[in-house]
């Protein structure tokens, strides 16, 4: 069995900021780590790994700079048997399209793959949308949003996390599952593994190595662009009291009430 | 876009023409070959066992994008109904319609669409396209995009807007990526930019810590999810005319690619839709035990709304994790969300920042909710909520 685990590295904190001359976003000082999601990504294709009676391979997938080698140490720390990553000047400024095209040609090249596991999202990008992508590049069956999984054989049965319900699919493998957090809780890495992945040579492939068709990477192969950046208008609080229960309560009440009679359904 | 056949692959196996849902392609003696029916909607291509067909996305300046015209929106239903999100993207579908003086159209897929179409049309759209199939009884990835790219590929509309929900996102990803259009993803703010008659799409991104705004130039169509309650839903016009056009299709079961095995409600059935609601009473941490989330539930009942809940309670195994307000649980922009016992983590206020009117109650006069709250409260929720319930409820009823 071979399981495929497509990671990215992010910022390790969304409290990004801008800067207000240049409309840039301020990089410096942020570390980077494995987007949180992908981490979940990750555990459960090595849940699988621990619990299969055949041989079971899980292979860490990453498009990115040359840092991003850091994020596939973290994964292979963890547990994942190779890391490959997709590196080229090639790909820069690749959207959701271009990305999931190049990571797809990536898992053709790996090839004989069963399973290709995504976190939910990238909490950078928050969109959701590469996932699902892969699976259409690979003419694969998707299960988005994955809160339990189950193997049987050729076939999987996962559980989904809708907006009020859940909903369990079946299909038969190969398929792409993108996971949410509420899956599992990620093993922490054990310190001599962390030593021992820092020196692990991790395999670079280039646009040409995984035959990428030069339309359909980075920028040209990205239909989307972003023409500009900018700060949220700053929500700043607005009055705060305090005071015996029953004026809270009364002020409350007033507040509440006056804009539930502004809504339709109310 | 194209699709070719390749001749010497192909085993003249049948299953293309099998799965096809729009009679595309055929058999000859010696190979499949496709018909003038063929909307290019990509379903042959991952079925076809030997990879004899291929397909070729436009390029970049492929794309005669003057052939490209109307607004489409997608519709979600749940229970036989159109749910909220698809009405208000009927609303500001309109809006953009009006500015690029072209139609509005929506689009439904499920066993029986009339009255949908109808309430689409009170809704604002002009125009109606309807698929009905027993497979489409409720919402799977492969035969939803399947139909609704063939539809595109055929109808060519401008923009598609599809809601930002969990189905809304698993079927806007697939479809972009089958027919090789722009998506983007959550959006907050749709316009016509002032500069070129292109779709301005405005989305928050690193959890609301910054927005973008998003163009698709050369590709159509332009499509976006859109994030459910940012937008107005519009007052239904019974009396408003439009035209329904039924779409034929013939699907098959076995190309469905994944099979449903069970709906699970949550508590029985009864629950507010969270994405949905208007109003949301969370908890978090503040609230101390399980059994303290019947004290959030009593308030949320009485004003009518939805119960939410903090990472930490969810965590704590207090209520289940499709509560969850937050960036590891759902994104909520209701008109009131009030928050009780929660102090505001970051990753909470990613969730919940972009709601009207916020109120949060909490002991701790220093708590970050207070920064984004329109109105904080410094209180003891156990002494607040019971008697803000009663409160409620006493003036509801006179």
């Amino acid at each position: 069995m071979k399981i495929v685990v497509c990671i990215k590295q992010v910022p390790a904190t969304t409290n990004v900021r801008i800067d207000p001359e240049t409309n840039a976003l301020i990089r410096e000082g942020v570390e980077s780590q494995v987007n949180p999601f992908d981490e979940n990504a990750i555990e459960a294709a090595l849940q699988i790994k621990d619990a299969a009676e055949e041989e079971c391979q899980v292979i860490a997938l990453s498009m990115g700079p040359p840092q991003a080698e850091d994020a596939l140490r973290d994964a292979i720390a963890m547990g994942c048997d190779d890391a490959i990553l997709l590196t080229d000047a090639a790909f820069r400024g690749a959207d959701t399209l271009a990305t999931s095209y190049t990571l797809a040609q990536a898992v053709r090249k790996i090839g004989d793959v069963d399973l290709i596991f995504c976190g939910k999202q990238a909490i950078d990008g928050d969109t959701a949308q590469v996932g699902p992508g892969v699976a259409e590049h690979l003419g694969l069956p998707q299960i988005t949003f994955a809160i339990e999984i189950n193997l049987d054989g050729k076939k999987v049965t996962a559980r989904r996390m809708l907006e009020d319900s859940f909903e369990v699919l079946e299909c038969r493998m190969p398929a792409v599952i993108t996971v949410v957090k509420q899956i599992n809780d990620p093993r922490r890495p054990k310190m001599r593994n962390v030593l021992k992945a820092r020196k692990r040579e991790i395999t670079q492939w280039t646009a040409e190595d995984i035959e990428a068709d030069p339309d359909r990477i980075g920028f040209t192969g990205s239909p989307t662009v972003v023409w500009r950046v900018f700060a949220p208008e700053g929500r700043t609080g607005g009055r705060t009291i305090e005071g015996e229960p029953e004026e809270l309560v009364q002020a409350l009440a007033d507040e509440i009430l006056e804009i539930r009679k502004g809504l339709s359904t109310a | 876009m194209a699709l070719t056949i390749k001749e010497e692959l192909c085993t003249v196996c049948g299953i293309c023409v099998r799965v096809c849902p729009y009679e595309g392609v055929v058999v000859e003696e010696d190979t499949a070959v496709l018909t003038e029916k063929c909307n290019l909607c990509g379903q042959c291509v991952s079925a076809c066992p030997v990879d004899a067909i291929v397909v070729e996305l436009p390029k970049k300046g492929d794309v005669d994008t003057s052939l490209w015209s109307n607004v489409w929106v997608l519709a979600e239903t749940e229970d036989g109904k159109l749910k909220n999100g698809t009405l208000e993207l009927l609303g500001q579908g309109r809006q953009l319609a009006a500015e690029r003086n072209c139609s509005l159209e929506g689009v439904v897929l499920g066993d029986d669409c009339e009255q949908l179409a109808k309430d689409m049309i009170a809704f604002g759209a002009d125009k109606v396209y309807t698929v009905e199939d027993p497979v489409l009884a409720r919402y799977r990835t492969g035969p939803f995009s399947s139909v609704i790219a063939g539809l595109i590929n055929d109808k060519k509309p401008e923009m598609v807007l599809i809601s930002a929900t969990p189905q809304g996102r698993d079927l806007g990803s697939r479809l972009a990526a089958r027919i090789g259009a722009g998506l983007t993803a959550d959006c907050t703010g749709l316009s016509i930019w002032d500069e070129e008659p292109l779709l301005l799409q405005t989305r928050p991104a690193f959890g609301g810590n910054i927005m973008a705004s998003i163009l698709c130039r050369e590709a159509r169509p332009q499509m976006a999810t859109v994030r459910p309650n940012v937008f107005k839903k519009p007052e239904a016009d019974p009396s408003r005319q439009g035209e329904t056009e039924k779409i034929e299709v013939h699907l098959d079961e076995k190309s469905a690619m994944t099979k449903i095995l069970e709906v699970i409600r949550e508590d029985g059935g009864e629950d507010v839709n969270l994405v949905d609601a208007q109003i949301i009473v969370s908890g978090g941490r503040g609230i101390q035990a399980p059994e303290n989330f019947a004290l959030i539930r009593s308030l949320a009942d009485a004003l009518g709304g939805a119960v939410g809940a903090s990472r930490a309670t969810v965590d704590a195994g207090w209520i289940s994790a499709t509560h969850q307000v937050g960036q590891t649980g759902k994104t909520v922009s209701p008109k009131l969300y009030i928050a009780c016992g929660i102090s505001g983590a970051i990753q909470h206020l990613a969730g919940m920042s972009s709601s009207d009117y916020i109120v949060a109650i909490n002991k701790d006069p220093a708590a970050p909710i207070f920064d984004v709250a329109n109105l904080g409260v410094v209180g003891d929720v156990f002494e607040i909520i019971p008697a803000l319930r009663e409160e409620i409820t006493k003036r509801l009823a006179e």
